[in-house]
């Protein structure tokens, strides 16, 4: 079954996702992502007042036999991590677009977010990938 | 030749499979320019008979099995006879890393419980399935710390290992590692904590000391683990002698623990193979470098155990790995695990009360160098012989004396480094004292 | 039909900790000579611990079972056939074991004076030459502790003679073939890595290699013959584009098997290269160690190998510290010296001509073991094969059946799996090496097998995807086992 990609969020061809809300972006892994990856058994986040840089890694997820970094999908300083993602990793499999948001960062150029991709962008990217 | 269990028929049978006439048309595709021009100079091979006697002899040409009064990172202990009994089982001997853990159970549940008797022993937390050795523990002990504190610098006590410490210069000066190094208190043989103090700041990542230390002395664990904590810096304890942690505090304090485990039925061998160990504390043990065996369930439902956190390990990360390391000391490993099963809790307390019981019996007969606390080593004085006049008489004797120091710390240049274990006898000891003291 | 392996009763047996009782002992310790001393008084009260709690104390009969009863879980080359490609599992002589525990040998300290161990140092330097021989090159430290401390080894003394030349450089290319150990030392070097792609036969490409390589370059890590088991046909081309650029070619010998005999890479380019002693040299694996992995090297880069260094005097061997420009101590003392003695009687048991032989009888069962799967398994790269052979689960995948489902049932069939997954280039691996001491009967019956689970993945595929069905445990679970470590044994959790 096909996964639907929210409507407001953008997303990159590294398979993160973003959702803007005033000066705040909130950044997980997109259902594609954690598809390819497995099982999910640990996720490594940066820390609150690190900064993380549009395209640079900040991350990594990590399941039994690989490991993928997560690349910052946009600038800023990180305000919030998901704490919860710790001791529950497979939230990023069950709920990927949601309650598995990774970190949020304080956007410090609002308009790096445009130049990512739609949904619709994104599922036909991902649907090229998959053939 | 006898290793290849094929008759010529077989071979001549295999290669007709293949449509081939000679076992040289296998590389025929190399180019002319690859192959080799004479054949290799090494003889004929040799048969069991030859190879036996060949060995013989070269071991007859060292000095082996006598009284020994060397430490300084190797230690003589008694190994126990079940230990090479057990080992030599071919099941363990002969098996692969327990990737497969279908087939592997035997060896995956000894290097469970040796991961469960490193942290017992040492205090921590949770132990890796060992590393090389202890030297190669140390920098990885430091990277380790690194990654946890992103910090680049390390303080380092000149009274850990010599060895140790030219080892973790060989990888700091590639790594971007700034090392600062601490003397020690002329008096007490122990780390000078004021200098590790005054050398500590919030670029330091870790502190570094060896408990009992080179010179044999204990360390004040808890004082440094105060100072390094107090800047946002871990600290890491080195032990050289297991054996010690017996009847010594172990350092509960430290936030990584790396030894060498070699006092525990690893015969000294010259210098290898022995095995090293990582332990530290759980919230650090994804940080950890080295194997580690986790417990599990099977898809029926019963218990099992296999290798996990994996994907620190370089065939996953590749560059990105928390170290290179790829094989532990498995055998190794677990001739310490039967070592300490066969001691056990009374047996390695009552063993390391022999060795405190043996080392101050000699020191009480030599002038000592320091008098910080010791366990079974410690630093004499050889104020009328020099220290390899000591060592050439005692040769002479058929015993093998101690570790002269000025080799590594040119002030110490008439002192002897003592060790005495469980196996040193009065009367050797007495020989000993008798060629420091001059008599 | 599972010819080779049938079920048998094993003992059940319990973490040693759940053996234990208070007062019972294994052990018992001379009485003491000299006066006890009270550990409050030597060490200072603060100093002195309380019981180590939860240590074992049991028997000296339960020592032996629990051990000898854990043993029978494993599998080991004492049992069969272990087709691990790139690990070259092959028999370990028992005289090796024998010679290594002479008491001469093993209970020497490695801070005895050099005029006492004489005999340790006339081991140490045959090994070097009989290495400097096999390999073609002019000199080898026996130091590093294992295949990927060699690999870091020499990295480092790359980095050492480009820098003692003046020319630091920043790049090391490595081929995307190579085992994940190559870029971690590569990195542990202080070098940035640049993955080469390799060419439609897996061989370096020479194009690429050309374009990549410049004036940062220091070196290219090549693994020949490469994971695919394929001799790199243009090594000599490969050698001289680096040398070219003033880059050095290092070799990672983890596939010396194929060589030794036959083929020096001292004599086709290669500068610097790691041997695994505890592969092509058959010292026993133990489960994961320990190994050791020689540096050899040519004359250029002889003055940075590791201190200390073996030199020959008058008055015998002698440990050489004055050499200013090594790249220093790679670990404490002289490498995994009982490791080397093994891997000399390796040597000397099978001579110059022995070693060829070795090489051709592995070759020839690569070979024989290609041709006789060929038609049941996709083989995706077809240059010739030397030691190992690489099919991938191209054919099985349709059914839903992987190459580690293949690998599984290999074990019903009483085999170890061959090495899965591996090398990355090739989707769902099957890399089989078969070494040279697996017998005819030993091999046919691993084909049989081998065709016999194609078989079962068109017919009933579920019995392959849920195997293995005949071992002690079924398949483990690896993710809660990563999820929720649980790496010690506490008492609580025995309740």
């Amino acid at each position: 079954m096909a996964a639907t990609y929210p409507e407001n969020y953008r997303y990159t061809k590294e398979h993160e996702w973003v959702v803007v809300e005033g000066d705040t972006a909130t950044i997980g892994i997109t259902d594609y992502a954690q598809k390819e990856l497995g099982d999910v058994v640990y996720v490594d986040l940066p820390q609150p007042g690190d900064s993380v840089v549009a395209g640079k890694t900040m991350g990594s997820v990590e399941s039994v036999k690989a490991v993928s970094d997560v690349y910052s999908p946009v600038t800023g300083e990180v305000i919030e991590v998901n704490q919860k993602l710790a001791d529950a990793p497979e939230k990023v499999n069950e709920d990927p677009h949601g309650e598995a948001w990774m970190v949020k960062v304080r956007l410090s150029n609002p308009a790096e977010v445009e130049s990512l991709l739609t949904a619709a962008e994104y599922q036909s990217y991902i649907e090229g990938s998959e053939s | 030749m006898r290793y290849l269990p094929k008759s010529d028929d077989e071979r001549r049978e295999m290669l007709a499979e293949l449509g081939l006439e000679s076992l040289d048309d296998l590389y025929a595709h190399l180019p002319e320019e690859v192959l080799l021009r004479e054949p290799l100079k090494l003889g004929p091979g040799k048969s069991e008979y030859e190879i036996t006697d060949y060995f013989r002899r070269l071991s007859g040409r060292n000095v082996a099995g006598r009284p020994c009064f060397l430490g300084a990172g190797a230690y003589c202990h008694y190994r126990p006879v079940l230990v090479d009994v057990l080992v030599g089982r071919g099941e363990f001997l002969t098996a692969y890393t327990p990737y497969q853990a279908e087939i592997s159970q035997g060896t995956l549940m000894t290097i469970f419980e040796f991961q469960t008797m490193l942290c017992q022993l040492t205090g921590m937390e949770v132990a890796n399935a060992s590393v090389y050795d202890g030297s190669t523990a140390v920098p990885e002990a430091v990277q380790m710390a690194r990654r946890i504190t992103r910090r680049d610098r390390v303080v380092v006590a000149n009274t850990v290992h010599p060895e140790y410490r030219q080892v973790l210069e060989t990888y700091a000066r590639h790594q971007g590692l700034e090392t600062a190094v601490t003397g020690y208190v002329r008096d007490t043989g122990m780390a000078d904590l004021e200098e590790i103090e005054r050398e500590t700041d919030e670029r330091t990542a870790a502190v570094l000391i060896q408990s009992p230390n080179f010179f044999g002395v204990v360390e004040d664990v808890r004082q440094a683990a105060e100072i390094a904590h107090a800047k946002g810096a871990l600290l890491i304890v080195v032990f050289t002698e297991p054996v010690a942690y017996g009847v010594l505090e172990p350092p509960r304090q430290a936030d990584i623990v790396a030894g060498e485990l070699q006092s525990f039925a690893i015969a000294p061998s010259y210098g290898g193979p022995y095995a090293g160990v990582i332990a530290t504390r759980q919230k650090y043990i994804r940080q950890l470098p080295g194997r580690l065996v986790g417990r599990t369930k099977d898809i029926e439902g019963r218990g099992a155990y296999c290798l996990t956190l994996t994907t620190r390990e370089q065939h996953i990360r590749r560059e990105k790995a928390t170290s290179n390391i790829c094989t532990n000391q498995a055998l190794v490993a677990l001739m310490a695990t039967i070592f300490m099963t066969v001691y056990g809790k009374r047996g390695l307390r009552e063993l390391a009360e022999q060795n405190l019981a043996k080392a101050h019996y000699l020191a009480g007969k030599v002038p000592q160098k320091f008098f910080g606390p010791f366990f079974n080593e410690f630093v004499a004085h050889s104020a009328v012989r020099k220290p390899a006049e000591v060592n050439a008489r005692l040769m002479e004797r058929g015993i093998v004396g101690g570790l002269p120091l000025g080799r590594f710390y040119p002030e110490l240049e008439d002192c002897l480094l003592l060790c005495a274990t469980e196996m040193a006898r009065r009367e050797d000891m007495d020989a000993v004292a008798e060629a420091i003291l001059g008599r | 039909m599972i010819k080779k392996a049938r079920q048998h009763v094993s003992q059940n047996e319990s973490l040693i900790f759940e053996r234990s009782s208070p007062g019972k002992r294994a052990y018992q310790l001379p009485p003491l000579d000299v006066p006890a001393v009270d550990p409050k008084d030597a060490l200072g009260a603060g100093n002195v611990r309380e019981e180590i709690g939860g240590f074992p104390e049991v028997s000296e009969v339960e020592v032996v079972r629990h051990f000898t009863r854990l043993s029978t879980y494993n599998y080991a080359i004492d049992h069969g056939m272990y087709p691990l490609g790139s690990c070259t599992m092959k028999y370990n002589p028992r005289v090796n074991e024998a010679v290594a525990a002479l008491e001469g040998l093993r209970w020497i300290h490695p801070y005895q004076p050099d005029e006492s161990v004489q005999g340790a140092l006339e081991v140490i330097a045959a090994l070097e030459n009989a290495l400097c021989e096999i390999t073609g090159m002019d000199a080898v430290t026996l130091q590093p502790a294992a295949g990927a401390h060699g690999e870091l080894t020499g990295m480092l003394l790359v980095r050492a003679a480009l820098e003692a030349e003046g020319r630091p450089r920043r790049v090391v290319l490595v081929p995307d073939s190579a085992h994940g150990t190559n870029p971690a030392s590569v990195a542990m070097a202080g070098y940035q890595v640049r993955n080469i792609a390799s060419n439609e036969k897996g061989m370096v490409d020479l194009a690429a290699l050309e374009a990549a390589v410049d004036e940062d370059t220091a070196a290219l890590m090549v693994t020949n013959p490469n994971t695919l088991g394929v001799f790199e046909e243009n090594i000599v081309a490969v050698a001289r584009i680096l040398h070219a650029k003033g880059a050095l070619l290092y070799m990672d010998g983890a596939n010396m098997n194929a060589l030794a005999g036959i083929s020096r890479p001292g004599e086709f380019g290669v500068d610097v290269m790691h041997l695994n002693l505890h592969k092509t040299f058959s010292t026993p694996h133990g489960g994961g160690g320990p190994g050791s992995g020689p540096v050899a090297v040519k004359k250029r880069l002889e003055p940075f190998l590791p201190l200390p260094r073996l030199v020959n005097e008058e008055a015998g061997w002698r440990w050489d510290y004055g050499r200013p420009q090594s790249i220093g101590r790679v670990r404490a003392f002289y490498g995994n010296f009982g490791v080397l003695v093994r891997a000399l009687a390796y040597i000397l048991a099978h001579g110059g001509e022995g070693l060829r032989r070795a090489t051709l009888d592995a070759i020839l069962n690569a070979v024989y073991v290609r041709k006789k799967l060929e038609p049941y398994y996709e083989l995706p790269h077809k240059a010739p094969t030397m030691h190992e052979c690489v099919f991938s689960d191209a054919r099985q995948a349709g059914r839903g059946v992987r190459t580690m489902d293949i690998a599984k049932r290999l074990i019903d069939y009483g085999f170890h799996p061959y090495t899965v997954s591996f090398p990355l280039i090739v989707k769902g691996a099957i890399m089989i090496e078969p070494t040279e001491t697996e017998s005819k009967q030993e091999l046919d019956l691993f084909i049989d097998a081998m065709i016999s689970i194609a078989r079962e993945a068109e017919e009933n595929p579920e019995l392959v995807k849920g195997a293995p069905h005949m071992t002690r445990i079924r398949r483990v679970d690896e993710v809660t086992a990563a999820r929720k470590p649980v790496v010690r044994w506490t008492r609580e959790e025995e309740k």
